[in-house]
């Protein structure tokens, strides 16, 4: 047998799911197990209690909450890929799911089981940092809101505690007829990206950027914000020059080193994802103008 | 120590009700308690696909899933996918038409993909259908031949709906 012996919970309800993350010193919550259950099958992880959340009722799903889309926890990556409401209202994060894993995972993988996995380059996270969104997280009496600047802890290490669990994730709207990109390099498709790059911007009528929101996954430990990019976009007008000379601050981005891929080269792929990003949201904006860059 | 419970999983149409240990994958489960063999196991850490089977009609990889999960669930693995024992579904009739096997490994995790693939989209692209196996690795590099009798299949379908 494959997995490692645990004793197996199916908790009915969040609050009985809390509960015994609360009594239970070495638990591991089970959500769409397209990460954890490779991790218990190569015994990476050798939890006492294994607490399932599939058959909770009410922790999956997406509403319209005034300017944000809530999703619950455990709403899977098939129902984002094909929602009309994620597809209108939230662009980005629809170009991105298609690259998460293959349509086998997706089927089963979820939204807070991705953020709370953390890889530094899972698409869903970095979507979620590009948009501000906010993570609800509950522990047994009590839950709370966290940023999503201050949800990364490190690599792969949110920063919730361990009797914490994600149960929903706020993501606010970009005014309609914003540009948006999301752009990445994998080995294979479906692979977890070397680097990834999503923008958004916001275009007054004038063509000036009103707003950008710039983010690089899989450079740092954990998807990060360029703030460097974002504050030399704001007030600009969009043209090749600019979106070609801004996306090179990327590449003074601390980067991380790995078997995969150099600091140098995922510095690179940054800068050149970023700038094809830049374009390709300006180009999509209602106010943008079309502008091609390799 | 062992953890048990008693489960009741639809497999194909028929009901199977088995006690197993609750860390028991949904493949080991289908391949060993109810000696389904058609469903194969590659890499048991969701890489490969060849374990692919449906789940309430979406498809699943059964090495991430413990047997305990799938308890009240209908699955089809590859032994229920032919309407009868001698008859063939259609997009197996195209594999072997098209020569869209070869070892046949990882051929179960195809048909199932397959299936619910062309269930969504009854009429793809070929870079559509490419896109649809890249969770699917064929070890004979057979991909022409696969995508081939997926196109093929897509007319076959078409045809008969």
């Amino acid at each position: 047998m494959k997995p490692p012996p645990f004793t197996y919970h199916d908790p009915r309800s969040i609050d009985d799911a809390v509960a015994l993350l609360a009594e239970k010193d070495n638990a591991k919550l089970l959500a769409g197990g397209q990460s954890l259950m490779p991790m218990l099958n190569f015994r990476f992880v050798l939890p006492d209690d294994l607490i399932d959340l599939n058959l909770i009722d009410g922790l999956a799903g997406i509403r319209e909450d005034g300017d944000a889309l809530v999703f619950g926890g455990m709403t899977r990556q098939r129902d984002i890929e094909y929602s009309d409401l994620v597809a209108k209202r939230l662009p980005l994060m629809k170009e991105a799911i298609l690259n998460v894993g293959h349509r086998q995972t997706r089927n089963r993988g979820t939204y807070g089981g991705s953020m709370s996995h953390l890889d530094p380059s899972a698409e869903l996270p970095t979507v979620s940092m590009a948009q501000d969104a906010i993570v609800t997280v509950q522990k047994k009496g009590g839950k709370r809101d966290i940023a999503m600047a201050d949800f990364p802890m490190g690599y792969m290490m949110p920063s919730f505690e361990l009797d914490e669990m994600v149960t929903d994730i706020r993501v606010p709207l970009w005014p309609e007829g914003h540009g948006y990109a999301f752009i990445e390099f994998a080995r294979r498709h479906g692979d977890f990206a070397i680097t990834s790059s999503a923008v958004l911007l916001d275009v007054d009528s004038g063509g000036k950027i009103a707003r950008a929101s710039v983010t690089v996954g899989g450079v740092g430990a954990a998807p990060l914000r360029v703030t460097a990019v974002e504050a030399g976009l704001t007030g600009e007008t969009g043209s090749a020059e600019l979106f070609t000379e801004i996306a090179e601050k990327c590449r003074e981005i601390d980067a991380m080193e790995d078997v995969y891929a150099p600091a140098w080269y995922r510095q690179h792929l940054a800068a050149v994802l970023t700038r094809r990003a830049l374009g390709k949201a300006y180009s999509r904006a209602a106010n943008g103008t079309e502008i091609n860059l390799k | 120590m062992s953890d048990r419970r008693t489960i009741s999983v639809t497999i194909n149409g028929e009901t199977y009700e088995r006690e197993v240990e609750t860390r028991l994958t949904l493949a080991d489960f289908i391949r060993h308690e109810v000696l389904l063999t058609g469903t194969h196991v590659g890499c048991e850490h969701g890489v490969c696909g060849a374990c692919t089977i449906l789940l309430d009609g979406r498809t699943a990889r059964s090495c991430l899933m413990l047997a305990v999960q799938a308890n009240g669930h209908e699955i089809t693995t590859v032994e229920g996918i032919a309407p009868s024992a001698t008859e063939l579904h259609p997009l197996q009739q195209a594999f072997q038409d098209n020569h869209g096997l070869q070892c046949g490994f990882c051929t179960p995790g195809m048909l199932t993909t397959l299936i619910e693939f062309l269930g969504d989209n009854p009429d793809p692209t070929e870079q559509e259908v490419r896109e649809a196996i890249s969770g699917n690795l064929c070890r004979c590099t057979g991909y022409q031949g696969i995508v081939a009798a997926a196109l093929d299949a897509a007319k076959r379908l078409q045809g008969a709906a």
